[in-house]
């Protein structure tokens, strides 16, 4: 028997990347936290439609099942499934995709983020993001070896990113754009003059633009631009979307990217390795969605909207100062009057009036001095965690 | 007008106020829309969906198929008018299929709605038969499904 040396180390051995380690955790979670542990919370703080998907949808899932469409699908996704979405993406932004060749089905589209990001990052490279931004774009970007460069957006603009801000950020690192409107958490959209913009630089500095259009059927007032649609655009721009907010499938997590063929086929390839495909039975749901879901959105929005209008005005006259947001599902109040910081705000709100929002700076330092308020919730939800952030503000206002 | 009376059709007790600011109207204009829709009978009447089960009280429900006779010059009309007239009547509709008039009617017990239909409703003249349907269970009313599986929850925050 032979004896083995060991050599034992004095300190505990950090197994985790650094770059994981480094990564602060999302600041919603520790709100989650709070929130979970009290009782009847009303959650302005959700990020997801309150309707459940509809019941045809649903259905065409489960009959898939019956009839035992259990199996893989090509990594692309489902040929039909691709097809209806170049059906739906012509009809409803006027951009044409080869279904053969230029769209992937995702698993929702946080995938979609990280596969792009990973697909073309070198160690080092910069993406350019607005602030306050969705939590995961800085996040994907730094897991991609990246540098996510933060464009601050302010109130007073409307919370649009603009072309002007971004200029002086661009360097020989810069790789893409990534912009998200309508965008969480602010609500705000982007005009088209300001794409246009946009698109100038991208040209004049040869850069990606990485369109996230989740959103882009909760446009009130107005129509939804799809980035890819601006001339010229199309051969430099990743489009990226889903099901989860227009037709209420957060759970079924399906999503997509459209591009042209170089894009599209080296973030296949790390789909492919990663995920394989997304599940069938979504992609089989989001084929019901895409034939027969239009009245159920156009419902939803509706909905949505109503409920935008009352929880502005509300906002207004209990003295948190709202812009209007023209898009998606929230709401992004200055809760300045109060003289608390966004955290402090929320969580004196949370204990003493049991309701929940989410404070801005989880999005980014820009986010600092206001709050996210989700409008996905029933009208008297709205109306009573108002009445309750009213007396709250009404409390602590700095006169 | 179409948005307002669809509020109102989701929840009759939504304020002028509220639905100002959810159509951007003036409140004035959105009153004068819902008196016009109710002095010509558009809003035909604003109700309460109960579930007197709740209460513990007892209801009996029976869905009548009946058949008819038509008569010269009116058709149905005139003996689907006489039937709607009994308050043991909820709702009846002309119907196409096996039988004319689908009466849906309410009462204590059965043996109330037995007592209406062999006393008041088959006797009728211009009444052939009738087949008398109780109802066992409700699922959906008027649109609302009652006693829903429990409701899946939404995680209190979500990103």
């Amino acid at each position: 028997m032979t004896t083995t040396q060991h050599t034992i180390s004095q300190t505990k051995r950090n197994f985790i990347s650094q770059k994981v380690d480094n990564m602060p955790p999302s600041g919603i979670r520790r709100f989650f936290d709070l929130a979970s542990s009290i009782k009847e919370v009303i959650s302005l703080g959700i990020g997801e439609p309150d309707f459940v998907t509809p019941w045809h949808i649903r259905e065409a899932a489960t009959y898939s099942l019956q009839k035992g469409q259990t199996m893989y699908t090509s990594n692309s996704g489902l040929i039909e499934l691709r097809q209806e979405l170049a059906r739906y993406l012509e009809l409803h932004y006027g951009v044409s995709y080869d279904p053969e060749c230029e769209i992937l089905i995702t698993v929702g589209t946080s995938e979609a983020l990280d596969l792009i990001a990973r697909a073309i990052l070198n160690p080092g490279e910069e993406i350019i993001i607005p602030d306050p931004y969705y939590i995961a774009y800085p996040a994907d970007i730094v897991l991609a070896g990246g540098v996510p460069v933060l464009i601050p957006t302010t109130k007073e603009n409307n919370f649009s990113l603009r072309a002007v801000d971004i200029e002086p950020k661009i360097n020989e690192r810069t790789k893409a754009i990534l912009i998200g409107y309508p965008a969480n958490p602010t609500g705000a959209v982007i005009s088209r003059n300001e794409l246009n913009n946009i698109a100038h630089l991208a040209h004049k500095y040869n850069l990606l633009v990485i369109s996230d259009e989740i959103y882009a059927r909760l446009v009130y007032d107005g129509e939804h631009i799809c980035f890819p649609s601006i001339f010229g655009m199309k051969e430099q721009s990743i489009l990226i979307g889903g099901f989860s907010k227009s037709h209420a499938m957060t759970g079924w997590r399906i999503g997509y990217v459209a591009a042209n063929q170089e894009l599209i086929q080296p973030i296949t390839k790390i789909h492919q390795y990663t995920m394989l495909c997304a599940s069938t039975m979504a992609q089989m749901a989001a084929i019901e969605a895409l034939k027969h879901g239009e009245d159920d959105v156009e419902k939803m929005v509706r909905e949505y909207d109503r409920r935008r209008r009352i929880i502005v005005k509300r906002l207004n006259e209990i003295g948190l100062s709202c812009f209007e947001p023209k898009g998606a599902f929230y709401a992004f109040p200055s809760i300045k009057v109060t003289g608390m910081t966004s955290e402090k705000f929320a969580e004196k709100l949370l204990n003493e009036e049991k309701v929940a929002v989410i404070p801005g700076p989880a999005f980014g330092h820009s986010g600092e001095g206001f709050v996210r308020c989700c409008y996905a919730t029933s009208l008297s939800n709205i109306e009573e965690a108002l009445k309750r952030m009213g007396r709250f503000v009404s409390k602590y206002k700095k006169s | 007008m179409k948005q307002i009376l669809e509020i109102l059709e989701q929840n009759a007790r939504t304020t002028a106020e509220q639905i100002s600011t959810m159509v951007g109207l003036p409140i004035s204009e959105v009153e004068k829309i819902i008196k016009q829709a109710e002095e010509d009978k558009t809003i035909v009447k604003y109700k309460t969906i109960i579930d007197w089960s709740k209460l513990g009280e007892e209801e009996v429900w029976a869905l009548i198929e009946v058949r008819l006779t038509p008569q010269q010059n009116v058709g149905f009309d005139a003996i689907a008018e006489h039937i709607c007239q009994f308050p043991q009547v909820y709702s009846a509709y002309l119907v196409s299929g096996t039988y004319d008039l689908a009466v849906l009617v309410k009462g204590k017990n059965m043996q109330e709605i037995a007592s209406f239909v062999t006393q008041k409703l088959a006797p009728l003249e211009k009444v052939r038969s009738t087949v008398t349907h109780f109802l066992l269970k409700r699922y959906k009313e008027n649109g609302e499904i009652f006693q829903l599986p429990e409701e899946y929850k939404r995680l209190p925050i979500t990103p």
